[in-house]
């Protein structure tokens, strides 16, 4: 497979440029912290914070992960080995809910999926603090995101795992990312 | 009891409607259960009390009958864990409630069991069974018979050991229990164990059959009908799947998973087993109910056991041996070629056995099978055995499953759609003497709806867009139907209300597998959402929405 990186001659100078940016998704990270340690809960999801200002800061770890080819494909399998899929399907859901739509019950930013996968959600979503690196579950987070078509389409596969799952991520569409918390329901 | 008497029969000896005056049920009071998941549980009507088991939060109504409009009496609401709806498989339902000596005992999603007083809706007594850091929940109806409360557990698609238990009725403690894998000791197998096939006799079974510590998480878990012969003092079930899904990581028969055990009530010894599937790849769970008949074969009569199979095949089973009679489709199958009567052993189908590194097309019946836990109804009076059932097919591809306790252990893609013929559910009226249908009645939907058989000649069923119908028993032609706000997965009802009337109950409230699209909001963009069942429904989403209702119906005052 050739690497996304390599200029295309006929459109060297452009290609250049778009190269300077757009490596940045073939980054590898090597996280020292071990099963999720400074994942935050309270930085989670859409909820009420009184006496603070409206949305939290991205934490700014998420830039490492969120357009970043190698941890999405990292995600993609693990979302598989750690039997993700066996609730959520390939996005579709199941037991759990739907990763693939516009609705997120808590939050859709990559640290706030982070923070679920950390801490679990009362409604049956486990808590995967202490069983992944933080590492992991950043790039869980990442492939995540890339259900829903959040990602610069140059950092996903265009290769499904699964048999007949429907539309190749490259070719997934985007979602607007609607924080309902629902969570209640 | 909700399969209506110990034999499972599902028959009302009520008479009053009938096909001639069934045109005219109307609708005679409503009542919301608070509920907008899966619900499959039938009403239950003692002493003039109607009693309804809403699915989790598992809340326990009385309902007045003896007054206008059928006010509540009390609640009782046994607050289940909230996790336990993430370790249920297939939709957070609940089976129904069983009455015995002045209780209604039911179970919890999170794996309790419970006793409440009848009149008061006090607590009897409260017992936990599962546990769901395993993945184990309980969805069943209890049934109690001889004094003992019998549960089984479910959590198939989680690894979970499978068992039936047993419970003093009268306070709650475990009586015993046996598993269905490992050691005879725990399989509750001795020397009263007579299975009728060579390949169900040997020692320990239930670990031989399994690659090393395989059975610890095997799966064979008890999640449908047990019916009660209390002539031998037996009881009769089946146990579900194998897991996982992915049949290439458990080579052997896996005992004692998709098969039907005989067992003493009072001991829970072992009689017979029968193995429906040996080595299961399809997820073709046996927990379907098993209706006790003594009917004609041969020269002279037989007991036996009718078993409309999730494999495709009904079964004719002697209920003293568990010799199989018949075996015979009653829907399109392709996965098995057919059951050896000799051996008793199902003859697979090597094309459509999936392997890993491919995708095993067009299975017929799919995962859910030819029908699932939703129980036909059997009338003595027509000899039929009235089957709601679906006709989908599969394309499965399996994968190693990583096991982690407490989350999914399944290891397969499937993909389901409606099968040869275009439509995706049918009542057949089956005849199980000539062994073959008498009547079909199509549904363009799958059917997950139980199916309720009366003397007046009508059976009911309805389907997961919201009708509710009546069919003649005879002849299969549709008499009445009336649209709920739901779909139906719940299991009818007909009785006699405190003031001589007959009537007919259903609780509408779409979810379950076959539901789970609408109430859980999966999107089906992805073919393998819901195990695949998503795929089978797509329509679903723009013909119903969710909620829980009671509709209750009877024939106009005179």
């Amino acid at each position: 497979m050739s690497s996304r990186c390599r200029t295309n001659n006929s459109f060297l100078a452009v290609a250049t440029m778009l190269a300077l940016v757009a490596c940045h998704r073939e980054e590898r990270h090597n996280e020292p912290n071990p099963f999720g340690a400074s994942i935050k809960a309270g930085e989670s999801p859409p909820t009420i914070i009184p006496g603070t200002a409206p949305n939290s800061p991205l934490d700014p770890r998420a830039a490492d992960y969120d357009n970043n080819a190698p941890a999405i494909a990292e995600g993609q399998f693990l979302y598989t080995r750690m039997n993700c899929v066996g609730c959520h399907a390939h996005g579709g859901g199941g037991m759990g809910p739907a990763l693939m739509d516009d609705k997120w019950r808590y939050g859709g930013r990559i640290d706030q999926i982070a923070a679920t996968i950390a801490e679990g959600r009362p409604n049956g979503m486990p808590a995967w603090r202490g069983k992944l690196t933080e590492a992991q579950i950043w790039k869980l987070s990442a492939y995540v995101r890339s259900l829903s078509g959040q990602p610069s389409k140059d950092a996903v596969s265009s290769r499904a795992d699964a048999m007949s799952a429907g539309t190749p991520a490259t070719l997934t569409r985007r979602e607007p990312v609607k924080n309902a918390d629902t969570a209640g329901r | 009891m909700p399969g209506k008497d110990y034999a499972s029969t599902r028959f009302s000896g009520l008479t009053q409607i009938t096909p001639s005056n069934v045109e005219s049920l109307g609708l005679a009071f409503t009542f919301s259960t608070a509920t907008t998941h899966g619900y499959e549980a039938p009403p239950l009507v003692v002493d003039g009390t109607m009693y309804l088991i809403t699915p989790f939060p598992n809340v326990l109504y009385a309902l007045d009958l003896t007054k206008p409009g059928a006010p509540q009496k009390w609640a009782f609401k046994p607050e289940p864990a909230a996790a336990s709806q993430g370790v249920a498989c297939c939709g957070t339902v609940n089976r129904g409630a069983v009455f015995s000596s002045g209780k209604i005992i039911f179970n919890t999603l999170d794996g309790q069991t419970i006793a409440v007083d009848a009149k008061s809706g006090k607590q009897v007594w409260r017992t936990q069974l599962g546990n769901i850091q395993i993945g184990e929940t309980i969805t069943m109806a209890p049934l109690v018979a001889g004094g003992k409360v019998l549960v089984g557990n479910s959590g198939g698609e989680m690894g979970v050991p499978g068992w039936l238990a047993a419970l003093d009725e009268s306070t709650g403690k475990l009586a015993w229990k046996a598993y269905h894998a490992g050691p005879d000791k725990q399989v509750l197998i001795g020397p009263r164990f007579r299975p009728f096939y060579a390949s169900d006799r040997g020692k320990d079974l239930g670990v031989t059959t399994w690659p090393p510590n395989a059975w610890k998480i095997g799966g064979g878990n008890v999640w449908g009908w047990i019916s009660y012969d209390p002539t031998t003092k037996t009881i009769y079930y089946g146990t579900g799947n194998p897991g996982p899904w992915n049949a290439d990581q458990r080579p052997g028969d896996n005992k004692f998973t998709t098969g039907v055990f005989a067992r003493d009530v009072n001991t829970g010894e072992a009689l017979w087993f029968y193995h429906t599937t040996p080595h299961d790849i399809y997820d073709h769970d046996d927990i379907n109910e098993s209706i006790i008949a003594d009917i004609p074969w041969g020269n002279g009569r037989r007991p036996v056991l009718l078993r409309p199979a999730r494999d495709g095949f009904f079964y004719v089973i002697d209920r003293r041996n568990g010799q199989v009679l018949s075996a015979t489709p009653y829907g399109y199958v392709n996965g098995y070629k057919g059951v050896d009567l000799k051996t008793g052993r199902m003859i697979p189908n090597p094309e459509k056995e999936p392997k890993p590194g491919r995708v095993t097309r067009n299975i017929c019946p799919a995962a859910p099978g030819l029908k699932d836990w939703n129980p036909a109804a059997f009338s003595p009076v027509t000899g039929l055995v009235y089957i709601p059932h679906h006709n989908l097919c599969m394309d499965m591809a399996v994968s190693t499953a990583n096991y982690i306790s407490g989350t999914p252990y399944v290891g397969a893609d499937v993909k389901m759609y409606g099968g040869p013929g275009g439509y995706r559910g049918v009542v057949t009226a089956w005849d199980p003497l000539a062994r073959k249908p008498v009547w079909e009645v199509k549904e363009e939907l799958p059917l997950w709806s139980p199916a309720l058989a009366t003397a007046g000649g009508l059976v009911f069923y309805g389907t997961l867009d919201g009708w509710f119908k009546a069919l003649d028993a005879k002849s299969g032609k549709l008499l009445w139907q009336f649209k709920t706000g739901s779909g139906i997965i719940g299991q009818p009802i007909s009785y006699r209300g405190p003031d001589g009337r007959q009537y007919i109950a259903v609780v509408a409230g779409v979810g379950g597998w076959a539901g789970g699209i609408v109430d859980g909001e999966l999107d089906p963009r992805d073919p393998t959402a819901a195990l695949g069942f998503a795929n089978a429904v797509r329509d679903l989403p723009s013909k119903t929405t969710p909620g829980g209702m009671l509709y209750v119906f009877a024939l106009p005052h005179e």
